[in-house]
């Protein structure tokens, strides 16, 4: 019976959370548009309900009635696998997050955080390396010489900067002791946040977080003025969309991780939100709350530096990921285990 | 520093695995449906112009599987080879605290071959896109 009462609860968190990354994907388009034209000193999308904010419901619409189109010479069974891969990926990072503390209803403490597994974070190392594969697969299965070329452009890229991603992670890691995304926030509310022990290593995981997400100035995969539309350029109907809401939610797990990762999670910055005496519930309400500003403020961030920064070129972003960044990610990583075993002693 | 390499697998932990299984079955499903759905509304009128590949407008000659840049295949292999070497990092950092200074050390020169490989590769210029 309570192995029954854990998979409703999980099943029931597991719903809201990938309907949040939807809903929160679909209104990042919207929100995308909003800041270009306020960078641009334009109004934006105004049209369809107030501020424009039905264009993402219609803009979703519109794609499920678009006629589907699977070239001819084409690998059908890839091509439909493709962004297929490409969402489930996208869906499945969010699954170790813990998105505020725990709620208390019906007599039982309920987690909000799907999964508390021991490898934490590199669950979403490995399932992030797995959206390489959703690009790749997409790009070949269309047998388009600009789609290939789009692919195989963006899964080098991808691989390429998981490597600082990865070692500027270490840094944090030495700081916590555990892989645990749930120790990695505790360990902030005890010591204070990591953006203050970790300023080198944030900074080199936000770059490798945007040419992860494949955003401006590492959108190689996208270039339109060399690659027409990129490794998506044979996609219509639904598939075409869920390679684009694969970005975006990329994009706002990415931000929700940066927040856990060096910002506190759901900390409230400066308070001691504890002593307050508040319902447990209104507590975990609010701490999800300041997760979710946090998250917004990073998916603001890239969409500011992708209406300001021109694209990379190409042999420019290798070099920044291999000889700037790994180098760099090296030394903060030395620099960190050094001075932790210093003030120890 | 053997018993750090032990691990114990106990039922608990793999238990803490079935959320994130519930969660996969959850992401296939919404995905097949949103698949089917997109596939059963559109409207389906296809001619055989629309069937072609677009390669902006002029015909598209061969097949595009054709040989491609070893620069990018280089970059795989570097990144597996490398991959590997950070995951060693990765046992170290969880551990670090307890390992003290020698563990330092013992890393330190471990950092010394990967940046000794490192710097081979930028040398004989694999990394270099420009011809």
């Amino acid at each position: 019976m309570e192995l029954f009462y854990l998979i409703l609860e999980k099943l029931l968190l597991v719903g809201l959370i990938v309907s949040l990354s939807m809903v929160v994907a679909m209104y990042a388009t919207w929100g995308e548009r909003k800041v270009a034209a306020w960078l641009q000193d334009r109004i934006g999308p105004n049209r369809a309900g107030p501020f424009g904010l039905f264009q993402p419901l219609a803009d979703g619409g519109k794609l499920f009635f678009k006629e589907e189109i699977i070239p001819l010479v084409s690998s059908k069974f890839l091509f439909i696998l493709g962004p297929a891969l490409a969402m489930i990926t996208a869906l499945l990072t969010s699954a170790v997050i813990p998105w505020s503390t725990p709620l208390h209803l019906f007599d039982r403490n309920i987690d909000l955080q799907v999964a508390d597994v021991n490898i934490g974070i590199l669950f979403v190392f490995g399932v992030v390396s797995l959206g390489v594969y959703g690009i790749m697969i997409g790009g070949w299965a269309s047998n388009n010489k600009f789609s290939l070329l789009a692919a195989i452009r963006g899964a080098s890229q991808m691989v390429s900067y998981e490597l600082p991603m990865g070692l500027a992670l270490i840094a944090v890691l030495m700081l916590v002791g555990d892989l645990r995304m749930s120790s990695i926030v505790a360990n902030q509310l005890e010591n204070g946040w990591h953006i203050i022990y970790q300023p080198l290593g944030f900074l080199i995981f936000f770059i490798c977080a945007l040419a992860e997400c494949n955003r401006t100035p590492f959108d190689l995969p996208e270039a339109e003025n060399e690659l027409n539309f990129g490794y998506h350029q044979e996609y219509s109907s639904m598939k075409l969309g869920f390679y684009l809401f694969a970005e975006y939610i990329n994009m706002f797990i990415s931000g929700v991780v940066m927040a856990s990762l060096y910002f506190g999670g759901y900390d409230i910055p400066f308070v001691n939100e504890a002593s307050w005496g508040l319902n447990q519930n209104l507590l975990a309400i609010i701490g999800f709350v300041v997760l979710l500003s946090k998250a917004f403020f990073f998916v603001f961030v890239f969409m500011w530096i992708r209406w300001t920064i021109p694209r990379f070129r190409y042999d420019q972003l290798m070099k920044l990921g291999w000889t700037r960044l790994i180098p760099l990610a090296l030394l903060n990583m030395i620099l960190t285990a050094a001075i932790v075993l210093w003030l120890k002693k | 520093m053997i018993h750090l390499l032990q691990i114990n697998p106990s039922t608990a932990e793999a238990g803490s695995y079935l959320p994130v299984a519930i969660q996969l079955i959850f992401a296939v499903g919404l995905v097949s449906v949103l698949m089917v759905a997109t596939h059963l509304l559109g409207p389906k009128r296809k001619t055989s112009d629309k069937l072609q590949n677009f390669a902006s407008g002029i015909e598209s000659h061969g097949d595009a599987r054709q040989p491609m840049a070893i620069k990018y295949f280089l970059t795989a292999i570097l990144f597996v080879l490398f991959d590997v070497e950070v995951i060693f990092f990765y046992p170290y950092a969880v551990n670090f605290k307890e390992l003290g200074w020698s563990g330092f050390w013992a890393v330190l020169m471990f950092v010394g071959f990967f940046l000794c490989g490192f710097t081979y590769i930028i040398k004989k210029g694999a990394l270099k896109w420009e011809d």
